[in-house]
């Protein structure tokens, strides 16, 4: 099943390291991703998150306000 | 508590390297490994035990409770207590504000929470109890709380809602104490711990670079500028000192863990701490690049009034000092 990734952040260091271990599992992964970063603060509002980064995964808003390990991305997609 | 580290330091400087102890490089490179193998180790300890009550109070939870809760006034002080234990980072601060605003919370307590945030943190208390010892950072802990509370209430007095950009009134307009449930995460303590030790290593990591180069900074001032040496140019009686250090500090900008270590090193040198607190405080606390983000909710208006009345409560808060320590 192709999945639809978000990553929110209006781009900070942390935003795009959070962007870097996203990719970085994909393509280590061979995963059937899309991944759109988010950058404007209207559309990250829309999410009601709090906490920059935030990741979504499939419109759910999965993980804010830290940058995961790759397993837990890895994990999050299976 | 630390005489083992003291030890070890001298003895790697002058025993196995064999410098010279009147030189002022081997002064500053036993400085440099004491303190920093000091301060880091302090800061692990601060930012794992910050990070077990985050875990507990995470940001959703903090909001609810101050949006659905009556406080009669002590909702000022809650928000600032709250910006103690939640990690700041300045490019989450206008979602926070958002946040804050759609959940029905007043902006005075939404600025409450934001000046405190970035003042008084994991990082910043860490840092401090290394450099300053456990009572002064006592006195910054209290006074950077009561700074937060007090900018907030005079804020929410001049009712400055008028000022804020358009789109974020019509938030304000639709915003609803009905809260989006949050699901509490029902982990045990075990299952948490493993990731906050791990969170605790990883901004350790992130810090590591700045408080090294702030450490060794401060140890060549430490070597070279002859004690005093400030003392002329910011006395104590110098009645300007403090407004002018506070002005100096809001176009610098960096983080608790960079300024912190030169900071001590000025108070060492004879910068009355006062003052050198209230640098601090500006500099970490009030930046311009927050200012640009925070263009996208507040007029430039508000954005001046905010930082008037932080930095007036920062120069009070200097002079306080100087005049208790």
């Amino acid at each position: 099943m192709k999945h639809t990734v978000k990553i929110l952040g209006t781009g900070c260091p942390k935003c795009q390291n959070l962007t870097k271990v996203v990719k970085e599992v994909i393509a280590e992964n061979q995963l059937d991703v899309s991944v759109d970063k988010v950058e404007d603060i209207m559309d990250i509002m829309q999410y009601n998150v709090m906490l920059t980064p935030a990741l979504v995964v499939d419109e759910k808003v999965v993980m804010k306000g830290r940058i995961p390990s790759k397993e837990e991305v890895l994990a999050l997609f299976n | 508590m630390f005489s083992w580290l003291e030890q070890m330091a001298k003895w790697l400087v002058y025993d196995v390297l064999q410098l010279p102890p009147e030189d002022h490089l081997a002064k500053a490179l036993d400085f440099f490994i004491y303190d920093s193998i000091k301060i880091l180790l302090l800061l692990f300890t601060v930012v794992f035990f910050m990070g077990i009550i985050n875990s507990y109070f995470p940001i959703d939870k903090v909001k609810n409770y101050l949006s659905r809760n009556k406080l009669y006034g002590a909702e000022f002080l809650m928000a600032s207590l709250f910006g103690v234990v939640t990690p700041f980072c300045s490019c989450s601060s206008v979602p926070l504000f958002i946040g804050f605003v759609r959940g029905g919370i007043p902006l005075g307590v939404t600025f409450a929470f934001l000046v405190t945030s970035p003042l008084v943190n994991e990082v910043a208390i860490g840092l401090f109890v290394g450099l300053f010892g456990l009572k002064t950072t006592l006195v910054y802990v209290v006074s950077g709380i009561l700074l937060g509370t007090i900018s907030g209430l005079i804020l929410q007095k001049l009712k400055l809602e008028k000022y804020l950009t358009p789109w974020v009134k019509e938030v304000l307009a639709n915003a609803q104490k009905e809260q989006d449930l949050f699901v509490t995460e029902k982990q045990t303590f075990k299952q948490r711990l493993p990731i906050i030790w791990k969170e605790a290593l990883k901004i350790l990591k992130e810090v590591l670079p700045y408080v090294i180069i702030g450490i060794a900074i401060g140890g060549l001032m430490h070597g070279y500028i002859p004690s005093g040496f400030f003392e002329k140019y910011m006395a104590k009686d110098n009645l300007f000192a403090v407004p002018i250090a506070t002005l100096l500090s809001v176009p610098m900008y960096s983080n608790a863990s960079g300024i912190l270590p030169v900071v001590q090193v000025l108070v060492d040198k004879g910068i009355p701490l006062g003052t050198a607190i209230a640098f601090m405080m500006g500099v970490v606390g009030l930046s311009l690049p927050e200012a640009m983000l925070l263009k996208k909710v507040m007029t430039m208006k508000l954005i001046g009034i905010f930082f008037g009345v932080v930095m007036l409560c920062i120069m009070v808060s200097g002079y306080l000092f100087n005049i208790i320590l």
